[in-house]
């Protein structure tokens, strides 16, 4: 049983499963910040499949490159990121298209994320005496910030699903209900949450997450038993349609030796 | 934090404008940085990142030095065990998302031993760019909320006078050096940067002083040519340095990828022995080589090749 299915073996693993779900999420015509690894992955799967025109932007400062399948770039900094791209500008003011209303989605890792959709990537541990300091935002505060629609991508483990995240880099809905408008972000927030069990939404009163639908082969108690929080159930769970064999074929070609589509160890 | 605005300008105003010659050597250039002073280098990542210079800071023995970088990547574990710095300004630091996180800064993080300021990316680059722009402090709506705003002493909140809504106010970032490299610069210190520009031409107008390492320095004329190509003026740089692969092991946009199996080779010693891994590396890299380009000779020729080779690749079809 890999991390909670108890269905038959799949022919797809667990990161090419949250990497399908991602790519699905982003619609045609639209703007994305492709964070690097599986994110970039999910984005031009989404060109190579419904979404020819989204436009991906690296934090770097590059607008819609051209990503060669098997040359993937391992940051959003380096010159392959830039290969054939539209326009190359500054990091300041690639990151500025978001505050104009440029940017219609943010792709983000942490962590740890809580009921609220923090996310952490700064401490584990107290902050003053931290048990694990870890990289930090990079870019990942303002894309949160910002961009239109934020997507989690993550590994369902309780050690991350956590009902406080130590440090919140990243903000999700902070205490809820209105807090993040209250803070001063005034647009934005986490529209999905999307794990190798299922996908998750927030509430949009409570601005808690509810489950919004199963992989298949996933179960509601897999599910619970990996979140450590209490999590809005609706009444009616769909499960969502498996990976085509077409997306997993593109999938493969882009990520040939699977280096960001390989599932992180338990 | 925030000079005053008459002392910030008197400085600039008191440099020499001339259209003059500035090259020297590198150990003529970093001799402008003072201890204390506050660097901030161009590039970003493992990417442009102005090497040579974080190499002589080290061999110069430079302490108590701030340093301040969009992303921080090797070089920052470099000045840390070097002991030119025990406080960094940043975004992210760790060598890259495929090398896992710094097992350097985490000792000198978690220990107490440095202070690694954490600023939004955006952030960071609106401090560089109020400081360029000679303004106390940028507006911008990032920040809020998170748990990174009440640990920064200098960053404000305002009530817009026109709107009414919250804003944060990150305060202007004028350093006293910038160091930055470039693939060409002529003689007076014309900068022609070519690839992903970064933060460096807001660096470079919001620093008191500018040490440009270039990999090729060409003639005026060659600048006057395409002037559109000029990415940083002549006035406000004040050295200028040839070293050829002054980004190694990081790369240089059309010029060379970074040398990977240097890159791996560190982090195993980085990430396998810590501090005391990088104090030997130190011994051998930067302390050992008499020159630049004696280090550059302890490259392994066939990762260079290749790194030049994919490099160069961009301007392919």
């Amino acid at each position: 049983m890999e991390g909670g299915f108890t269905m038959t073996k799949t022919d797809y693993n667990t990161a090419e499963l949250v990497t399908v779900m991602s790519a699905r999420a982003l619609d045609d015509g639209k703007i994305v910040f492709g964070g690097a690894g599986m994110p970039l992955v999910s984005c031009i799967l989404a060109q190579k499949t419904h979404a020819p025109t989204l436009t991906i932007l690296f934090e770097g400062g590059v607008i819609g490159p051209h990503v060669e399948a098997g040359k993937l770039p391992p940051s959003t900094n380096e010159q392959r990121c830039a290969r054939r791209a539209n326009m190359l500008l500054s990091i300041t003011d690639v990151l500025l298209l978001q505050q104009r209303g440029y940017v219609d989605y943010g792709f983000l890792g942490g962590a740890q994320i809580d009921q609220y959709g923090n996310l952490n990537s700064s401490f584990i541990g107290d902050p003053d005496k931290p048990k694990v300091r870890l990289p930090g935002t990079g870019g990942a505060n303002d894309i949160a910030s910002l961009a239109s629609k934020i997507l989690v991508a993550m590994h369902h483990e309780k050690k991350r699903f956590v009902e406080k995240v130590d440090f919140i880099t990243t903000p999700g809905y902070l205490q809820g209900a209105d807090s993040r408008e209250k803070a001063g972000l005034l647009v934005g927030g986490v529209y999905q949450v999307i794990t190798h069990l299922g996908i998750f939404g927030f509430d949009k009163k409570t601005r808690r997450m509810q489950v919004e639908s199963l992989h298949p082969g996933a179960t509601l108690e897999a599910v619970k038993e990996r979140t450590g929080f209490e999590l809005i159930i609706p009444e009616d769970l769909p499960f969502t349609e498996p990976p085509t064999a077409e997306e997993l074929q593109i999938l493969r070609e882009l990520d040939p030796e699977k280096r960001y589509t390989t599932p992180k160890e338990e | 934090m925030v000079k005053p605005y008459q002392e910030l300008r008197q400085i600039i105003e008191n440099k020499d404008r001339g259209l003059r010659e500035k090259v020297m050597s590198l150990e003529e250039a970093v001799g402008i940085i003072h201890d204390g002073d506050h660097v901030a280098a161009g590039g970003c990542h493992y990417s442009r990142t102005p090497m040579a210079v974080i190499w002589e800071i080290i061999r110069q023995r430079k302490k108590d030095l701030v340093y301040s970088r969009s992303i921080t990547s090797t070089e920052g574990d470099l000045l840390l065990v070097g002991g030119a710095t025990k406080h960094i300004v940043t975004s992210w630091f760790s060598p890259g998302v495929t090398w896992g996180v710094s097992r350097v800064m985490r000792h000198y993080m978690q220990t107490g031993l440095a202070k690694f300021e954490e600023w939004s990316h955006m952030s960071l680059g609106l401090r560089y760019r109020a400081g360029a722009m000679g303004i106390p402090f940028m507006p911008t709506r990032v920040m809020m909320g998170s748990d990174l705003y009440p640990r920064l002493s200098d960053i404000k909140e305002m009530t817009c006078p026109y709107t009414g809504e919250k804003l944060s106010l990150v305060p202007a970032l004028n350093p006293d050096v910038a160091i930055l490299h470039t693939q060409r610069c002529d003689a007076y210190g014309n900068v022609q940067s070519e690839g992903i520009p970064f933060m460096d031409a807001d660096i470079a107008m919001a620093a008191n002083k500018v040490i440009i390492t270039t990999e090729r320095v060409v003639s005026n004329d060659q600048v006057r040519r395409a002037p559109d190509r000029t990415t940083i003026p002549f006035f406000c740089v004040d050295a200028v340095v040839e070293v050829p692969y002054g980004c190694l092991p990081h790369e240089c946009y059309g010029q060379y990828e970074p040398d990977y199996g240097h890159m791996d080779t560190y982090v195993k010693i980085m990430m396998g022995k810590g501090p005391d891994g990088v104090k030997a590396y130190l011994d051998q890299y930067v302390y050992g080589p008499a020159t630049w380009n004696d280090y550059l000779q302890m490259m392994d020729f066939k990762n260079v090749l290749e790194a030049t080779i994919n490099g160069r690749g961009i301007y392919n079809d």
